[in-house]
């Protein structure tokens, strides 16, 4: 069934950048996504929490998403949306998909006494963005898609 | 072109890892490398400076978090030197200021060690 989306605010702009999921290129999408944050005039420290967002989000799709799958092609697609009153960013795969729900915060305690190292992104995802949601269909299209509200 | 790298000082029973540039899931590999090489000649008592690193993800945390337990029961431990405010806010938002020791100078941090080395000084 097509969806219908609400145009009442229009997009301002709109970037895209669609790239292979391979750890290496978190320099290139941080870069990407800094120099965008920058030029909407987002301070050093939010420019800071965009990026390590969008890297955190990236590093689980490469790490997490396509573990399973040799066949399908490895890519990650960043959509940032600029909007009067915000920038959306959605990081998408047609991986595996997860369980948002399933994610709990990290005891850390515990963590460390199992030597255990992963699990945090998402947990700093939440606290560095104003919004974070989800959209799963297993290797169709996984979105997690956080908002940082402009001041203004 | 690499943009992070690691450069390593034996002062005494120390090993001070300094770390420069961007340490995230790509380049985590590198220091945890370093950091397993450092535990495998039997030095546990490891000070990791981060005067010259402008950037941390949780993977590089996670690196952290891999080795404290052992270096730990065997009476060593790794102290964080040095990080600037954005990289230290990231450790905070994980709660690690509760779980290792973090030093402003470098010299604190070897200090530190020198008294758990002379208990009686």
């Amino acid at each position: 069934m097509p969806r219908k989306t609400k145009t009442t605010k229009k997009s301002r702009a709109l970037y895209r950048l669609n790239l292979p999921a391979h750890s290496e290129n978190l320099h290139v999408i941080r870069k990407f996504v800094s120099e965008i944050a920058s030029n909407l005039g987002f301070d050093e420290e939010a420019m800071y929490q965009i990026e390590l967002a969008v890297d955190e989000a990236c590093t689980n799709v490469i790490k997490h998403a396509y573990r399973n799958d040799q066949q399908s092609e490895k890519i990650i697609k960043i959509t940032l949306k600029v909007k009067e009153d915000r920038l959306i960013i959605i990081v998408a795969d047609k991986g595996c998909g997860f369980n948002p729900a399933a994610i709990k915060s990290p005891d850390m305690e515990k963590y460390i006494k199992k030597g255990k190292r992963g699990g945090l992104g998402l947990h700093l995802i939440k606290s560095l963005m104003d919004e974070v949601s989800f959209r799963m269909k297993p290797g169709v299209r996984n979105e997690v898609i956080m908002v940082k509200k402009r001041k203004g | 072109m690499s943009n992070f790298e690691i450069s390593r000082e034996d002062n005494k029973e120390i090993t001070v890892l300094k770390l420069h540039g961007y340490l995230d899931a790509h380049t985590a590999r590198e220091f945890e490398q370093s950091l397993a090489n450092v535990i495998k000649e039997q030095r546990f008592k490891i000070v990791v400076s981060l005067e010259n690193l402008k950037y941390i993800s949780s993977a590089g945390l996670g690196v952290f978090m891999g080795f404290i337990e052992e270096v730990r029961k065997k009476g060593g431990d790794i102290k964080i030197a040095q990080p600037s405010p954005k990289v230290y806010k990231v450790f905070d938002l994980l709660g690690f200021p509760n779980l290792y020791e973090f030093y402003d100078q470098l010299e604190t941090a070897l200090k530190a060690f020198e008294k758990t080395q002379q208990p009686g000084k």
